[in-house]
């Protein structure tokens, strides 16, 4: 009798950690389709930086102080895509600069980015190992990341702009491996706040992945 | 100094210290991890430094 309450709990754990997945899989694909058509809208709109910066910063406030109230509930959804449409709008400064540079870059980093989260996300689904040990790490990574930014806000060092890049990367890509193992082993249940993580280390690769490319490849 | 970098300087530090409480927290609760997972996270990182290479080579 144990055995078969023990049976029929784990399937059902199966079963919603399944679920769990393909939700968040499917809503990050549509928030990432809506994003790069925000995207598209800002650079057709020439929004100055200002505007992108803006929007970028609504897109924030949204994440911070929104989502979190309403991701339990069917607000959750308009409130996910107003975030990665205001961070898609915000790119549309920068994405012009590149793709007036080399339009090649934009298109390598979109594929590259595509390849990286593919990847990770295969490893750590198919390999099944927790990483909840990277959860200390990737916060402190974060945290001197953001330093490393401010800094360079003042120095204006390029190398150290692109170590930060690279850095960003590192830590995003132990973000997707954190975010893809506590789906699975139970760490996080919600599917919007699951699509927010992947697609913020997702955005944060592909404008990293840009900036590199851009410096060695590019006129930057 | 132009109004967009002291207007990403304000948000860069707010947003250091709105994560500031959450990083403490996740450095207290993570657990330890052996050399063996360390591995299964450099590995990772490693073959992506080599693919980023060869993008670079790409463009």
């Amino acid at each position: 009798m144990q055995l078969n309450s023990a049976v029929t709990r784990s399937s059902e754990a199966i079963l919603h950690t399944n679920k769990l997945i393909k939700n968040t899989y499917m809503l990050l694909s549509m928030t990432l389709i809506f994003s790069g058509f925000t995207a598209f809208l800002s650079i057709a709109m020439q929004v100055s930086h200002g505007i992108a910066f803006a929007s970028t910063l609504i897109g924030i406030g949204l994440l911070w102080f929104v989502l979190p109230r309403t991701q339990n509930s069917a607000a959750g959804i308009p409130t996910i895509f107003a975030f990665t449409g205001l961070l898609g709008f915000g790119l549309g400064p920068m994405l012009t600069y590149y793709l007036t540079v080399n339009p090649s870059i934009v298109m390598v980093a979109m594929g590259g980015t595509g390849a990286i989260f593919l990847g990770l996300s295969g490893y750590a689904l198919s390999t099944r190992k927790n990483f909840n040990f990277l959860g200390g790490f990737i916060a402190v990574g974060i945290l001197v990341a953001i330093g490393a930014m401010l800094l360079n806000l003042f120095l204006g060092i390029p190398a150290l702009a692109l170590a930060v890049s690279a850095a960003v990367i590192m830590i995003m890509s132990g973000f997707i491996l954190y975010q893809t193992s506590a789906m699975i082993h139970g760490g996080e249940t919600n599917y919007i706040s699951a699509t927010a993580g992947l697609f913020l280390s997702i955005l944060n690769i592909f404008t990293s992945l840009l900036h590199i490319l851009g410096a060695f490849g590019g006129d930057d | 100094m132009d109004w967009l970098k002291i207007a990403s300087g304000v948000f860069l530090v707010a947003m250091f210290f709105y994560l500031l409480p959450r990083a403490k927290q996740m450095v207290k609760d993570s657990p330890k991890g052996s050399v063996n997972d360390w591995m299964g996270y450099v590995v990772p990182i490693v073959v992506i430094a080599l693919f980023i290479v060869l993008l670079i080579a790409l463009v």
